[in-house]
C-alpha cells in the first residue's frame, strides 16, 4: 500500500494517470477492497449454511445449498432469547442516542457560547474527564450502579453513559464555528438564549446532529464491556453480550452463531450506507482533524 | 435528566414572561442560562464520573472484598498487590506490545487507503464505502468471524485452508501462547475495524491541502511522487496525524472486546489491563479494593503517556499558525 501511496499530486493528476498508472491504482484498491469485504461474505455464507458445510473437511467458497431455515431456528432457540437481546440493544441504542444528543448538545452550546465568568473552569473539568478513559472507570461505575440497584435494568445500561465528555467537547467545537450573526439576529428579535437555541441554532445544525446521532447509535449498539458488566441476567443481555455468550458456550452451533452475527451487523450496515454522507461530513467537521 | 430540564424551562418563563423586554431578567442572564444549558450534563458528570472516580480512589485504600462500604483501612496494600500481581504487570506488557504494533500499522494503512482513494477518479464513493463499512461492525462480531471462521485452529478455517495449499500444517492460531500467532489475529481484527474511520479523517485533511502548494513545489523542482509526499503532503497532515495517533492510543488503552472474545477469559496470557481488572473486580474475585487500585494505576499511566505525547507532538497547536 505504502509504495503506491506517495504518488499523490493533485495539480498534475490530469496529465498523468495514463492507462497504465490508472490500471495499477485500480488493481490495488480492488485487491484491498476484496480483503475488506471477505469477512462480510463469510458471515452471510456461514449464516446460510449447515454446520457440516461450515466445519467440513473440504471447505468451499460457496455453500451448495442455502439454508433459510436457520433464521427461524435462531429465533426459536430455547437457550438464548436472541429476539429479546435484539430488542434490548435497540432500546438502549435509541434512548442513549436521544439522551446524549440532548444533554451533550445543550452543554456544548453553553460552554461555547454563553458568557459566564467561570465557564473556562467548567470546561477544564469536562476536559479532565477526557483524560480518564471511560472504560477505566467501569469498576467504580459498576460499584455505584450496583449500589443504586440498577444492575440488569435499562437505567443501568443507559444513564451512566449519557454524560460523555467527548461528545460534549465535539458539540462545543462545532458550536464555536456556528455563525454568530444568526443567533444575534434572533436575540435582537427578542428570543432568549433558550429560544434562540431551539428555534435558530438546532434547526440550522441538523447535519451535525445527524452525524453525531449516527456515531452515538453505532457505539451504543456495539458497546460490549458495560453491557457485559451490567447484564448479569440473560434477559437483560444486549446483542453483543448474547453473541459473546455463544462463543464461550460448550455446544457450538456454528450456523446459529453466524446467523446471529448477521442479525447484529446487517441492520447497522444498512443504516451506515444510508447515513454515510452525514457521517463522513460530521467526522470531518468534528474538529478531530485538529 | 429530562425532569431537571423541564423544570428549568418552565419556571423562568412564566415568572418573567414579558417578551417586550429582551435581555432582561433571567431570560437574558448569562449566568442563569449557562447553568440551564450545562447544568443537567454537569450534574450527571459529577454523579456518574467524578463520584465513581473518587469512590474508587477511596476503595483502593481499603480491604474491600464483596463489599463497597469497607471498614478495614490497609493503606497501599492493594497497590502492592496489583503491582506484584504477575497477571496485571503482564497485561501492561501485553498492552505495550499491542500499542507498539497497532498504532503505527493503523496509521500507515489508513493514510495509505486515504491516498489511494483520494487519487481515484471513478467509483471513489464506492471504494470509500467499502473501506469505511467495517466501522459499523462490533468488536464482538468481528472477533467471532476471526476466531470461528478465518483463524479457526482446525482444517476448515479459511487461514488454515489457505496455508494448507502451500503444504503447511494446521496452525493453532489462538489457543497457544507460543508461537504467538494470536497477535496476528488480534492485530488484523483491529486493523480491519478501525482503518476506515481514520481513513476518513485523512481524506478530509488531504482535501484541505491547498493545490498551490503542489504547484509551488513543482516550480521549485520537486519531483512528483515521493518528494512531494515527503515535503508537502506529510507536513501538511501533521495536525491530523497527531490527532489520529492520540485517538489510536486511547482506543488501544481500552482494548477489551476482541481480547476477551478471541483469547478468552480463562487464559493467563494475552490479557489487556482491562481484562485483568474485570476479572479482579467483577469476576469471581469481587475484590473491589484491588480492582480500584489497578484502575487508579492505569489511569495515572494513561495520563502520563498522554501528557508526554502532547509534549512531544505538540497536540493542540494546530496547523493554523503555519
Amino acid at each position: 500500500m505504502t509504495t503506491t501511496a506517495p504518488r499523490i499530486d493533485k495539480p498534475r493528476r490530469k496529465r498523468r494517470g495514463g492507462v497504465m498508472g490508472n490500471t495499477g491504482l485500480y488493481v490495488c484498491v480492488s485487491i484491498a477492497a476484496t480483503l475488506f469485504l471477505i469477512p462480510f461474505y463469510l458471515i452471510v455464507r456461514n449464516a446460510l449454511s449447515t454446520d457440516p458445510e461450515i466445519t467440513g473437511e473440504n471447505w468451499k467458497f460457496f455453500p451448495s445449498h442455502i439454508q433459510w431455515s436457520n433464521v427461524s431456528e435462531l429465533f426459536n432457540d430455547p437457550l438464548v432469547d436472541f429476539g429479546q437481546s435484539l430488542w434490548n440493544s435497540l432500546v438502549v441504542a435509541v434512548l442513549m442516542t436521544a439522551g446524549i444528543l440532548l444533554v451533550c448538545s445543550l452543554a456544548g452550546y453553553g460552554l461555547a457560547r454563553i458568557p459566564y465568568r467561570h465557564a473556562n473552569k467548567v470546561f477544564y473539568a469536562v476536559l479532565a474527564t477526557l483524560m480518564v478513559p471511560t472504560s477505566v472507570t467501569f469498576v467504580p461505575s459498576f460499584v455505584l450502579v450496583s449500589s443504586l440497584g440498577w444492575v440488569d435494568t435499562y437505567r443501568g445500561l443507559i444513564i451512566p453513559g449519557l454524560f460523555s465528555g467527548f461528545t460534549c467537547f465535539l458539540f462545543r467545537q462545532y458550536f464555536l464555528g456556528f455563525p454568530k450573526e444568526l443567533e444575534e439576529a434572533a436575540r435582537v428579535d427578542g428570543l432568549g438564549y433558550w429560544g434562540a437555541y431551539w428555534r435558530i441554532v438546532v434547526p440550522n445544525s441538523l447535519n451535525f446532529f445527524a452525524a453525531m446521532a449516527t456515531i452515538t447509535f453505532i457505539s451504543g449498539w456495539n458497546a460490549f464491556l458495560w453491557p457485559l458488566v451490567i447484564g448479569q441476567d440473560p434477559s437483560s443481555w444486549t446483542v453483543q453480550v448474547a453473541l459473546s455468550s455463544y462463543m464461550t458456550n460448550q455446544t457450538v452451533n456454528y450456523h446459529l452463531i453466524f446467523m446471529a452475527t448477521a442479525f447484529s451487523i446487517l441492520p447497522l450496515v444498512f443504516v451506515f450506507l444510508f447515513l454515510q454522507r452525514w457521517l463522513v461530513q460530521g467526522i470531518a467537521q468534528t474538529g478531530i482533524k485538529g | 435528566m429530562s425532569t431537571t430540564t423541564t423544570r428549568g424551562v418552565a419556571r423562568p418563563a412564566p415568572a418573567k414572561a414579558s417578551p417586550a423586554r429582551p435581555r432582561r431578567g433571567l431570560r437574558g442572564n448569562p449566568t442563569f442560562n449557562f447553568w440551564l444549558f450545562t447544568g443537567p450534563f454537569l450534574i450527571g458528570l459529577v454523579i456518574f464520573v467524578f463520584v465513581p472516580i473518587g469512590w474508587s480512589i477511596w476503595l483502593s485504600f481499603f480491604e474491600a472484598r464483596f463489599t463497597v462500604t469497607p471498614s478495614h483501612f490497609i493503606g497501599f496494600d492493594n497497590y502492592k498487590q496489583m503491582l506484584t500481581n504477575s497477571d496485571f504487570t503482564g497485561s501492561l506488557l501485553t498492552f505495550t506490545v499491542f500499542a507498539a504494533f497497532i498504532v503505527p500499522t493503523t496509521w500507515a494503512l489508513s493514510l495509505g487507503l486515504a491516498l489511494l482513494v483520494n487519487r481515484l477518479r471513478f467509483m471513489r464513493a464506492f471504494f470509500r464505502s467499502v473501506f469505511f463499512i467495517p466501522t459499523a461492525c462490533s468488536y464482538v462480531a468481528a472477533a467471532l468471524i476471526w476466531k470461528m471462521s478465518i483463524f479457526n485452529g482446525v482444517r476448515f478455517g479459511l487461514a488454515n485452508t489457505i496455508v494448507g495449499w502451500f503444504g503447511v500444517e494446521n496452525i493453532a492460531w489462538v489457543s497457544n501462547p507460543s508461537p504467538p500467532w494470536y497477535w496476528l489475529v488480534i492485530l488484523t481484527v483491529r486493523l480491519w475495524l478501525q482503518s476506515g474511520f481514520y481513513m476518513i479523517l485523512f481524506i478530509a485533511a488531504l482535501q484541505n491541502i491547498p493545490a498551490e502548494l503542489y504547484e509551488a513545489a513543482a516550480i521549485d523542482g520537486a519531483k512528483p511522487g515521493w518528494q512531494t509526499f515527503r515535503f508537502i503532503t506529510l507536513p501538511q497532515l501533521r495536525a491530523t496525524s497527531t490527532a489520529v495517533i492520540l485517538l489510536l492510543l486511547i482506543a488501544a488503552y481500552q482494548a477489551f472486546d476482541e481480547f476477551f472474545n478471541i483469547i478468552g477469559n480463562k487464559a493467563t496470557w494475552g490479557q489487556t489491563p482491562l481484562m485483568v481488572l474485570y476479572k479482579t473486580a467483577i469476576g469471581s474475585g469481587q475484590d473491589y479494593g484491588a480492582g480500584s487500585a489497578g484502575a487508579v494505576i492505569l489511569t495515572v499511566l494513561i495520563c502520563m503517556v498522554t501528557l508526554l505525547q502532547g509534549k512531544i507532538m505538540g497536540f493542540g497547536r494546530g496547523e493554523e499558525s503555519k
